[in-house]
């Protein structure tokens, strides 16, 4: 059986979404476009899940949240931001509404833009509109498609050129209404430019049905830095389609650290084009799969610059009854000469029912260059069990401690300590 | 706290359905250390291995008992809680993990919900048992074990022990990948353990780490039993004259049981 894919929103209701929220004539024209394209492409097709009966299009779209003070934010909130006086940079979202938000004098006055996105598109329409749908298209299939028409709001970050933002930059988006979560990031940073930048989605949704369809763009121009962190963990009734994508340029770099701890069904692609020549990408991404959640995560780089170079690290536990594919692609563009791309997927089953794909992708169109891979899926060792437990460790401890190591890699990367121990929180919530 | 005992009575051990040991007698007492030599493939580590209780190794009968309290009925943890300690031939490595949260966990297991071993006091034991054991302070922060050399492993092993200062200790084949600079750190690690309260079995192919530390007792092993004891003495004879004598003596042809894990 497959759901009726069929959008339940037609031009009508674009109209009077986007007139009703102010938008500007250029966003609606955006959207009105992206409609179209929604009722006529196809939806994605992630390689080997079936996602034919996962419902991403029929959905309640608006929803409602007020600003409040600091204290006034839900307790999973405010652990991720610690207390009030570690609110420097932060942008709280409830329900698609921006509902708190700091930043510091010192950043703004470096130039840096940092807010919601509806505001943006109206305050900086021409860096809007130079970045939106630019790394992700709006053609790429239905779901993209409808996520242009329909995203309720999100963050823009921008830093100027030549502009070091030392402190992190955070953004929390919450859901705990029925309806989806439409979310779009933009973090560009401009040439020889560096920051930090790090999100956590949240819902409250562990037995109603929604949908959360998000897109994360992110530019490095030439020697930028960029640094994303991110922690999802959205409840069991989100059915999830994530794409992060990034472009960097000459010089350019970007840092991946995803956590990636949904706990309904999800589709998660992560994609990095290494333009510039010198360019380099590196995505860590760990993952538990718990229930009997289905999941698909994609983890590509593609090489077109020389001498630039791509790492992918992935880790993924499953328990119960999860199953996941974990689908590594490198793809070194013919000309991209002494380029180097490499990967390794790892997958450590808890239980018998658990199942984990791990397919490691090398897709080489250029000789002059250096590529490798590793892919292992397996029980937790026995004999690393016996070793930590003849230390007198207890075998729920020692299980615990060989899982969080495994997904240190990750952990160890997050730039905000609140969410670092959010994170291992999360993460000892889920293989308990 | 009571002087330790570890007495092994006819034990017999199994690896996938081959008996590797064959009825083996063994008593060791708090203060004493023993060495059980022998050439290889004689059962020497399924031994250690079976007393740590192995997931790969069954025990077919028999029995072992430690201070009082049958041995084989506990789980590895609980042995390890107990007093018991096997520094291994091979180490785990085990990522994500440093050495210093390791053992942490390790140390506080042994304690009492709530009278957990401070952070200072910790760092303070650990810095000074990895200055004894000329360890760099930077291996407190590596991964367990991963990335480390055969000689840092083996002192890694030292290390622990010293940490968890267990009643009784068996080290099996702790000299071996050792140089000799290397070899007098462990036994200097060995030695300072050394008191009424505390046993240790010495599980060696070579005589050469018995020069630095001086056992009690010396027993031979050949095909899955211990079929010699004595003084240092004897250690000395057999690396002088090597184990044909022993053979000869008693009349065996092949020492060993087939397979040595």
């Amino acid at each position: 059986m497959s759901v009726d894919t069929s959008l339940r929103f037609d031009k009508d209701y674009v109209n009077g979404f986007t007139s009703s929220r102010q938008e500007p004539a250029w966003l609606q024209e955006l959207r009105l476009q992206a409609l179209e394209l929604a009722q006529n492409l196809p939806m994605p097709k992630p390689d080997k899940t079936k996602i034919d009966n996962w419902n991403f299009t029929d959905f309640k779209h608006e929803a409602t949240g007020n600003a409040v003070a600091f204290n006034e934010l839900p307790e999973d909130v405010k652990a991720l931001i610690g207390s009030e006086e570690d609110a420097k940079n932060v942008l709280v979202i409830h329900n698609g509404t921006p509902v708190f938000f700091a930043l510091e004098q010192e950043v703004r006055d470096q130039g840096v833009i940092y807010t919601d996105l509806l505001t943006a598109a109206k305050e900086h329409e021409d860096l809007v509109k130079k970045y939106i749908m630019k790394a992700v298209a709006v053609d790429e299939n239905r779901l993209t498609a409808l996520h242009a028409s329909l995203f309720l709001n999100g963050a823009f970050l921008y830093v100027p050129k030549n502009v070091e933002v030392s402190a992190p930059i955070q953004a929390i988006y919450y859901q705990d209404d029925e309806a989806a979560l439409l979310n779009h990031v933009i973090v560009a940073a401009e040439d020889n430019s560096s920051v930090n930048y790090v999100e956590n989605y949240l819902s409250t949704n562990e037995n109603t049905e929604s949908v959360a369809n998000i897109v994360s763009e992110v530019y490095a121009g030439a020697g930028a830095k960029v640094v994303f962190g991110a922690v999802d963990n959205l409840a069991k009734g989100m059915t999830t389609y994530v794409n992060r994508r990034g472009r960097a340029e000459r010089d350019g770099r970007i840092e991946w650290a995803l956590g990636q701890f949904n706990d309904g069904n999800t589709v998660s692609d992560n994609t990095t084009h290494l333009i510039g020549d010198g360019s380099f990408i590196d995505t860590k991404t760990v993952t538990i799969g718990r229930g009997d959640q289905k999941q698909n995560f994609v983890a590509q780089i593609f090489n077109h610059g020389k001498h630039s170079e791509g790492y992918i690290l992935t880790h993924g536990v499953m328990k119960d009854s999860a199953s996941s594919i974990f689908n590594g692609i490198t793809k070194i563009e013919h000309g991209a000469t002494k380029s180097h791309g490499e990967q390794t997927e790892r997958v450590l089953m808890l239980s018998e029912k658990a199942r984990g794909d791990a397919n490691p992708i090398l897709l080489i169109d250029e000789d002059d260059v250096t590529a490798g891979h590793a892919a292992s899926v397996g029980r937790i060792d026995p004999l690393q069990m016996f070793y930590l437990m003849s230390r007198g460790i207890s075998k729920t401890e020692a299980e615990r401690l060989i899982i969080h190591g495994f997904l240190a890699p990750v952990v160890s990367q997050m730039p905000l300590e609140s969410v670092k121990n959010r994170l291992v929180e999360v993460i000892e919530r889920k293989v308990r | 706290m009571s002087a330790p005992n570890l007495k092994i009575e006819d034990l017999r051990v199994s690896i996938e359905d081959k008996e590797i040991i064959k009825g083996l007698d063994l008593e060791i007492n708090g203060g004493e250390i023993h060495a059980i030599m022998g050439p290889n493939g004689t059962g020497k580590s399924t031994l250690s291995a079976a007393l740590m209780g192995h997931p790969k190794y069954e025990v077919t009968s028999g029995k072992v008992t430690f201070n009082g309290e049958d041995l084989l009925e506990m789980e590895v943890d609980e042995r390890a809680k107990a007093g018991l300690f096997l520094a291994m031939q091979y180490p785990s490595e085990v990522s994500g993990i440093t050495n210093a949260d390791f053992l942490r966990s390790a140390i506080n297991a042994k304690r009492e919900e709530g009278d957990e071993i401070s952070l200072m006091k910790f760092i303070r034991e650990l810095d000074k048992k990895m200055d004894h054991l000329e360890m760099d302070n930077a291996f407190a922060h590596r991964y367990l074990n991963e990335g480390f050399s055969g000689g840092e492993k083996k002192r890694n092993e030292i290390l622990q022990m010293m940490m968890l200062e267990p009643k009784l200790a068996i080290l099996d084949e702790i000299d071996s990948g050792l140089d000799i600079d290397a070899l007098k750190v462990v036994a200097k690690g060995v030695n300072e353990m050394r008191n009424p309260d505390f046993g240790c079995l010495i599980i060696t192919h070579y005589q050469r780490l018995l020069n630095y530390i001086t056992p009690d007792k010396v027993h031979v092993m050949m095909q899955g039993r211990i079929v010699k004891s004595g003084g240092p003495e004897l250690a000395q004879r057999l690396e002088a004259e090597g184990y044909d004598w022993i053979k000869e003596e008693l009349g065996i042809k092949d020492e060993t049981v087939g397979q040595e894990a």
